[in-house]
């Protein structure tokens, strides 16, 4: 697999002593199945119980134990192929990958090694400034989690805690589709955004729920593919970009001074900013796979897998492209509202109430803004979707002015209420009234006789009195009108 | 097909199985007898032949996902060489 | 009371049921007998306290008028069987003093059905063996002896426990398992039936696994009749075996007695081995002559990959077993011996676990799975077994109801006698038997004569996928032709 493609933009690239450097990318994303129950066990998934109480006889690899496939976690992974529009493989099977670790009871992994339930398929990234990029996927399979081995607790001993042992996983393997860490950071983003709406896993990378092993190497542009290193479980997205760049400036380094680079697995260490390599990589990997006999293959039917196309939400693509063509918002506005299924929700429940395209102004600016400060998931938004959607129609028929508006958000957000009804019973109104606005103005300027001279000389001096204005009326003047008073009393 | 001794090292550590120097040559004789034996297999044409992947004709047996298992750690801590509370406890793993 | 250890399960149960004597005086009657017989080394751990408590509440089950299929019948448990609060060590050391939460599902509904434990029996380690020599308990000896000879014999492996317990009436009755012919070869050397099931027949849930593709559980009894009662209990479906297959159990024992009249029975050219005693030679014709004079049609038949089975077990079986004896890590659960470090705690601890011959079959199947090696070694063993395995289908296709076949190549050897024999001529224990596991078909052995030295020597009978009710009938014609052999007691 060797196509040196087009060169990419320079600004994608990275400049060394000896010329500029191309970094490739693929990654392995390993994401925890939603389900209730663990892969081949009855024993729960719930996170943070006490030690190792999640357990099952099987899970515990006791002798005699036998694995039976949980049949959601199937339908989770035809899902997410369907996301990811791949390759369904009604025939797949399962393979241990043998080694020994304390956090390993079986002493192999059950993974689709040989024949995956998913093959290639394809995400679309959004880089911006109408850039996009597609990465391919290359394959899904479905495999065990390993427990968990504590470290720190003794100088001596570690501890192991088998809770996760057991708990699917989907191995997402892109195909070596990236060129920078920004491409890649905004891959994970769109791979979680569609996981996340399909429900086949919650994308929470702080408990662990999404990790990566980063495949990094570095070649001249247009030249073959470099040797790679893998970055084992990398656990954020920011941590991603961070390790690509360090990783990719190391292989530069070492290939600059006229090295090689050796392929091996590294780790990423945020505090340091460096990765090093794995201790156990003098141990030489042969995970002798081969089929699980305990385990017959699997065998879907076409008829569940169309099933399940059918029950699939809105994918977040579709869903942009529907906003930007029905709604009329810009692409980069349609890209944010539709990150999260919720807020893309959110925003259609606004749109419908008021003109759609300052529903968006409002989701994105003062809402979001106003959650992320907060740290407020948009499921808990004091303002609801009807309130905002309120406001927005308020704002675009001009009953209210876009400061109002803010001072009514912020009414809403604290003390809740009817938007129309808060308008009513506190003066919110805009004045539109001609005669109310020319008594103003008439105040202000019998108040303000030298300001009136030098504004006749100078019009922009015109705007101090709009100010005065729409202070004296409490903010609820029509702007316009009073712009347009203005100018004809002061003869401007 | 004959192995030689550091073969014998190589897979006693895959198998993580301790073997004393004086044990390497009697169990690369023993290993390559056993090689000899299945040796014969070579002789057949197995061109197109599917390997056998099930010995009964059927396919994966689906389950619920339901959880009824699990919630008892002492059922499976029970049997521990080593524990500490409700953890297992290993040599220190080092990585 | 050695009368009442001489009764089969049949009159036995007709006993109880006819209140003669109750469960606990027949178990008590067992547990004397096993008391007595501890020199043959059978029974690994005696359980009197749960038989006896089992036999009572059978009795108060048989009063109730609620007695099982096998309410009160004292059952010995091969120690691959995992049994709730009993020690299960599968005869190595590695398991320590292992002691389940939970019951294997065989020995459950064995429970279920009434059946009394009385102890765990004596196998090869993790059932690597066919002497039962390998076990970390030493080795069962056999109840038969050569004519005019007081040497020890084997009782066979890996069920050597099983079939000598039952061989000397110190259980009615045996739980065994079979991978290569364990279940077979065992029975054929001490005069009792064997059934290896078909594949998925019976769970192996809760039951220490060997290599999981060959694996099955099955029933060692005293004549046919009680092996297809014993097998009617330990049979069904179980959906937490994923390879369990869920049709229905029929009446086994309604098939003994079952004319054989019409049936076609196939004599494989192939199992005519160079060397072949003379006398296992006649054992076979004789026995297709039986056949033949209860109805049945004899067939020669081809099975043209028979001599590549033992070949193809040798990968196929240690690859699943090398993998499948990775858990015993010395982390859960066993014994673990220290090291400076985790990997040097790993090595200790199994290479201090495991007997030897574990060990050769741990690293052979690393072997033959390592990378380099797996086409050339394990994808040509299973792609071997498909060849086996059509062999099979063409001659069931061709109209043949059951095949006929020596059990094994020779008559039960002296303890230690092998011990200087290279791995490989052990293994040629199970040229016979192999074939069954490899295509996953049911297999039965039953005695058929007496060797010249005085030992019993059987033939098997191989039947179509799921069809032991063809076997239970044509055994039961052989054996109704040769008489029941009977050890005499010298313990
Ligand atoms: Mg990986
Ligand atoms: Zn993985």
């Amino acid at each position: 697999m060797n196509a040196p493609s087009k060169i990419p933009a320079s600004s994608k690239l990275i400049a060394g002593a000896t010329g500029d450097w191309e970094i490739v990318i693929g990654l392995e994303i390993h994401a925890q199945v939603t389900s209730e129950a663990k892969l081949f066990s009855g024993s729960s998934t719930g996170f943070g119980a006490s030690p190792n109480s999640h357990v099952s006889l099987v899970d515990a690899a006791m002798p005699g134990m036998l694995p039976v496939l949980n049949h959601e976690c199937v339908r989770q992974a035809i899902r997410t192929g369907l996301g990811v529009k791949a390759q369904i493989n009604l025939t797949s099977t399962f393979d241990r990958k043998n080694y020994f670790y304390p956090d390993l009871p079986q002493g192999y992994q059950i993974s689709q090694y040989k024949s995956p339930i998913v093959g290639e398929g394809v995400v679309i990234v959004d880089m911006g400034e109408g850039e996009q990029i597609s990465v391919g996927i290359e394959r899904i399979h479905l495999e065990q989690d390993a427990g968990k081995s504590i470290h720190d607790q003794d100088p001596r001993l570690s501890f192991v805690d088998l809770n996760r042992s057991g708990v699917a996983l989907m191995e997402i393997v892109s195909k070596p589709d990236m060129r920078s860490s920004d491409e890649a950071k905004a891959y994970v983003t769109k791979l979680r955004t569609i996981l996340r709406y399909i429900g086949s896993c919650d994308g929470d990378m702080d408990k662990g729920n999404l990790r990566a092993d980063v495949n990094v190497s570095v070649r001249k542009p247009g030249a073959p593919f470099g040797t790679r290193c893998e970055i084992k479980n990398v656990n954020s997205i920011r941590f991603i970009g961070q390790a690509i760049e360090t990783e990719a400036r190391r292989q530069i380094e070492i290939l600059e001074d006229g090295g090689a680079i050796d392929q091996e697995t590294r780790l990423f260490d945020p505090v340091k900013g460096e990765t090093r390599a794995m201790r156990s990589k003098e141990e030489a990997h042969d995970y002798r796979y081969f089929p699980d006999p305990d385990l017959l293959p699997l065998v879907v039917e076409q008829s569940e897998v169309d099933e399940l196309a059918a029950g699939l939400p809105e994918l977040p693509d579709d869903k942009k492209a529907r906003f930007i063509r029905d709604y009329g918002v810009t692409p980069y506005d349609a890209m944010v509202l539709t990150l999260e299924r919720e807020s893309a929700d959110f925003f259609e429940q606004v749109a419908k109430r008021g003109d759609p395209k300052t529903a968006a102004n409002w989701v994105i600016n003062e809402l979001f803004g106003r959650l992320n400060k907060d740290g407020t998931p948009i499921t808990e938004s004091p303002v609801s979707a009807a309130q905002l959607g309120g406001l927005v129609k308020l704002v675009a028929d001009g009953t209210i002015s876009g400061k109002i508006a803010k001072d009514l958000f912020e009414i809403l957000w604290t003390e809740g209420g009817d938007p129309r009804e808060l308008v009513e019973s506190r003066g919110l109104k805009q004045v539109t009234d001609t005669g109310a606005i020319e008594k103003v103005v008439d105040e202000v300027i019998a108040a303000n006789p030298d300001k009136v001279e030098q504004a006749k000389a100078k019009p922009t001096l015109a705007g101090w009195f709009v100010g005065q204005v729409m202070k004296a009326s409490g903010g609820k003047a029509n702007p316009q009108a009073v712009n347009d008073i203005l100018k004809r009393k002061l003869g401007i | 097909m004959s192995v030689d001794e550091n073969t014998v090292r190589r897979v006693a550590r895959l198998a993580r199985i301790a073997v004393a120097d004086d044990e390497v040559s009697k169990l690369k004789g023993e290993l390559d007898a056993i090689l000899a034996f299945v040796e014969e297999l070579s002789e057949l044409d197995v061109e197109g032949v599917p390997p056998m992947t099930s010995v009964i004709p059927a396919t994966a047996r689906l389950r619920d996902d339901v959880v009824n298992d699990g919630e008892d750690a002492e059922k499976v801590l029970m049997n521990a060489p080593a524990r500490e509370a409700d953890f297992y406890v290993v040599p220190k793993v080092v990585e | 009371m050695t009368e009442l250890c001489d009764l089969t399960f049949a009159e036995a149960r007709k006993a109880l049921a006819a209140k003669e004597f109750s469960a606990v005086e027949l178990n008590k009657a067992y547990l004397e007998a096993m008391e007595a017989a501890r020199g043959l080394n059978a029974y690994v751990l005696e359980t009197p306290e749960i038989a006896l408590e089992r036999a009572a509440e059978s009795d108060a089950r048989i009063a109730r008028g609620e007695a099982g299929a096998l309410e009160g019948l004292p059952l010995g448990v091969k120690d691959l069987y995992c049994t709730e609060g009993v020690r299960t060590t599968a005869c190595s050391k590695i398991l320590g003093d292992f002691t389940p939460p939970y019951e294997s599902h065989v020995t459950s509904l064995m429970r279920s059905a009434g059946a009394v434990m009385l102890g765990k029996l004596n196998n090869d380690e993790f059932a690597m063996g066919s002497s039962n020599e390998t076990s970390a308990f030493g080795t069962p000896v056999n109840p038969w002896r050569r004519k005019g000879s007081d040497a020890k014999l084997v009782a066979g492996g890996s069920s050597g426990g099983s079939s000598a317990a039952v061989a000397a009436r110190i259980c009615l009755g045996a739980t065994a398992t079979d991978t290569g012919g364990s279940i077979r070869q065992p029975a054929a050397f001490t005069g009792t039936v064997g059934v290896k099931p078909t594949y998925g027949r019976c769970s192996r849930w809760g039951i220490v696994a060997f290599a999981s593709s060959l694996d099955q559980a099955g029933p060692i009894a005293r004549d046919v009749r009680d092996a297809a009662i014993l097998m009617g209990s330990m049979a069904g479906y179980d959906k937490r075996d994923s390879t369990s297959v869920d049709t229905p159990v029929p009446d086994y024992e309604a098939a003994v007695g079952r004319s054989v009249k019409g049936l076609r029975i196939g004599v494989p050219k192939e199992y005519r081995v160079d060397g072949m005693p003379a006398e296992i030679e006649k054992l076979w014709s004789q026995g297709a002559e039986q056949l033949k004079a209860a109805g049945a049609e004899i067939v020669e038949v081809s099975l043209p990959h028979t001599k590549y089975a033992l070949p193809a077990y040798y990968i196929v079986a240690p690859a699943e077993a090398s993998s499948n004896l990775a858990r015993y890590d010395g982390v859960r659960y066993g014994a673990r011996v220290a090291g400076r470090d985790i990997t040097e705690m790993y090595e200790n601890t199994r290479a201090a676990g495991f007997g030897s011959e574990v060990r050769r079959r741990i690293m052979i199947g690393a072997y033959v799975l390592s990378a380099g090696y797996y086409d050339a070694y394990y994808v040509r063993a299973q792609k071997v077994r498909t060849l086996i395995k059509q062999d099979f289908e063409t001659v069931f296709a061709a109209g043949v109801d059951a095949i006929l076949t020596p059990a094994t190549p020779s008559a039960a050897f002296g303890v230690g006698e092998m011990a200087n024999a290279s791995p490989v001529e052990m293994y040629l224990n199970d040229v016979f038997t192999v074939t069954v596991n490899m295509a996953g078909l049911p297999g039965v052995s039953v005695p058929a004569g007496l060797s010249a030295e005085g030992l019993p020597l059987a033939l098997q009978l191989i039947g179509r996928p799921f069809d032991e009710e063809t076997l239970f009938a044509t055994a039961a014609v052989i054996e109704d032709a040769n008489g029941r052999f009977t050890a005499d007691r010298w313990w």
